[in-house]
């Protein structure tokens, strides 16, 4: 499979239009000190969609990412995931997070568990599977990744391209209805870079509500259903993919572009 | 020098049978007070990890003062300064009721010390995780304590197994000085042969002897379990 147009069909989805919102992002701001990293942010993803977050680093991106679940705390601003507000000081956070996937730029696999005990770690103590079942669904996430023989090896007897497939399976065993990924493929060579984005690009053509921090510009023109374009903690752009790229709005991001699709 | 060798005093009656009891009561000390230093020094180490500021001064307050006081003051302070202080009635149990008083003082100061020690080592064998395992887990939605349970502890006590194992060869090595409040252990039996017979040389060479196998004993060990729980892949565990 490669990355083509799953979901491109028409400019403008209409599923986009009608599906509820499942992560709404109004306002956020937070700052270390006098260092601010994220400033007054807001953006919001239906049901459904795939949204892509890129910019140069530092841009906050991944901090934007990490607070969608309450891995970063914000100072003013308010997320709300399928109507749960995630600042809420009474809002059951762990409960939240286990219906929110997650995919780390580094894996983040348990190195001493086997790849099957990754993926149903969560499902059993969680959300009380049994034993059975979990691993029945694990197996069958490792098949849907391409990864059914690699049941009983640990993650480091694995490729890097290969552990992020599993970690992605753990994510998605868990039936989220949302995929946050930070960077899936930074840490990865380019040869292993296409196995997961050919599982992410599957993913949203099934319908996952992902928002994907990423440099990979193809992922975001062809896949995304939306771009959005940060720098200096700042939303600077919230388009459509191909508006994105065909003409982005500022300066800014006009020179990103230039820079990052010339290599 | 005129000295007039005789190992034979080694195995001859009742020699033998002191270095014995010795020996024993140095596997009794050595041996509790590692289960109480395992215990609470990862307790208190777990607790200066936890985000909870209170939970982190506490185990800092613990490792501070128990490895900073040399371990033969804080054997006479359990022994001869702490029943004082207590109140009367418990003082006084302690002092002519309880069974063994020089072991349990024993066991509780050199386990309690040595906690201290595991604690920094279990504090730093979580901390080489890095935060990216327990991010993992918390966006997995594992709780807190799920998470030391089932991912960090697992990890961590692969990661302070080496250090551990020296830790434990010092309980060893350590408990010899419970003859300072009267707990007749290996090394104070050979002192007692050496002032019957004045044969210290070999009383004190049987002891070293016994201390090597001892430790080496535990060496063997702690190196079998390590193998066995090695990761498969991770090369430098292997």
């Amino acid at each position: 499979m490669t990355i083509s147009a799953v979901r491109k069909a028409s400019p403008i989805a209409p599923a986009s239009v009608e599906q509820p919102v499942t992560i709404e992002i109004t306002g956020i701001s937070k700052s270390y000190g006098a260092l601010e990293v994220l400033n007054d942010c807001s953006m919001s993803i239906r049901k459904g969609e795939a949204v892509v977050v890129c910019g140069p680093s530092g841009s906050g991106k991944s901090t934007l990412l990490k607070c969608v679940n309450g891995l970063e705390t914000f100072q003013s601003g308010s997320i709300v995931v399928d109507g749960v507000s995630v600042g809420d000081r009474n809002t059951d956070l762990t409960r939240l997070r286990s219906r929110i996937g997650m995919v780390f730029q580094h894996f983040e696999l348990y190195p001493h568990l086997s790849v099957l005990e990754n993926i149903t770690l969560a499902q059993v103590k969680v959300l009380r599977r049994s034993k059975a079942e979990a691993s029945e669904k694990g197996m069958a996430l490792l098949r849907r990744v391409g990864l059914g023989d690699k049941a009983g090896c640990h993650p480091a007897q694995l490729s890097g391209g290969q552990q992020q497939r599993v970690a992605i399976a753990r994510a998605l065993a868990m039936d989220p209805i949302a995929m946050l990924f930070d960077e899936p493929t930074s840490a990865l060579d380019p040869e292993m870079i296409k196995d997961v984005l050919d599982v992410m690009t599957e993913l949203a053509g099934d319908g996952m509500t992902m928002m994907v921090v990423t440099h990979e510009m193809g992922f975001a023109h062809h896949v995304a259903d939306r771009v959005v374009f940060m720098d200096g903690g700042r939303i600077l752009e919230d388009a459509p993919s191909s508006v994105f790229f065909a003409q982005p709005s500022t300066e800014r991001a006009r020179i990103f572009l230039s820079k990052i699709l010339r290599q | 020098m005129t000295y007039r060798w005789d190992w034979s005093v080694l195995v001859s009656e009742p020699y033998l049978g002191w270095l014995l009891a010795g020996l024993g009561w140095t596997l009794l000390v050595a041996g509790a007070a590692w289960v109480l230093a395992l215990a609470v020094g990862v307790t208190i180490g777990v607790l200066r990890t936890l985000p909870n500021r209170a939970a982190r001064t506490f185990g800092t307050a613990y490792v501070e003062t128990f490895r900073n006081i040399p371990l033969l003051l804080q054997l006479f302070v359990w022994y001869f300064v702490l029943p004082e202080l207590l109140p009367a009635p418990i003082g006084n149990w302690i002092k002519r009721d309880l069974p063994l008083p020089e072991y349990w003082t024993a066991v509780i100061g050199l386990g309690l010390f040595t906690a201290a020690r595991v604690a920094e080592q279990t504090r730093a064998g979580i901390q080489a995780i890095g935060r990216g395992q327990a991010m993992a887990a918390a966006a997995s939605g594992l709780t807190l304590t799920q998470s030391y349970r089932y991912i960090l502890l697992p990890i961590a006590a692969r990661n302070v197994l080496p250090p551990l194992t020296s830790e434990f060869l010092n309980v060893v090595k350590n408990s010899s000085l419970a003859l300072t409040i009267g707990l007749l252990e290996l090394t104070g039996q050979s002192r007692q042969i050496e002032s019957a017979t004045f044969h210290g040389i070999e009383a004190f060479t049987a002891a070293t002897l016994t201390y090597v196998v001892l430790t080496t004993v535990v060496i063997v060990a702690l190196r079998a379990i390590e193998r066995l729980v090695a990761i498969p892949g991770l090369m430098a565990r292997a």
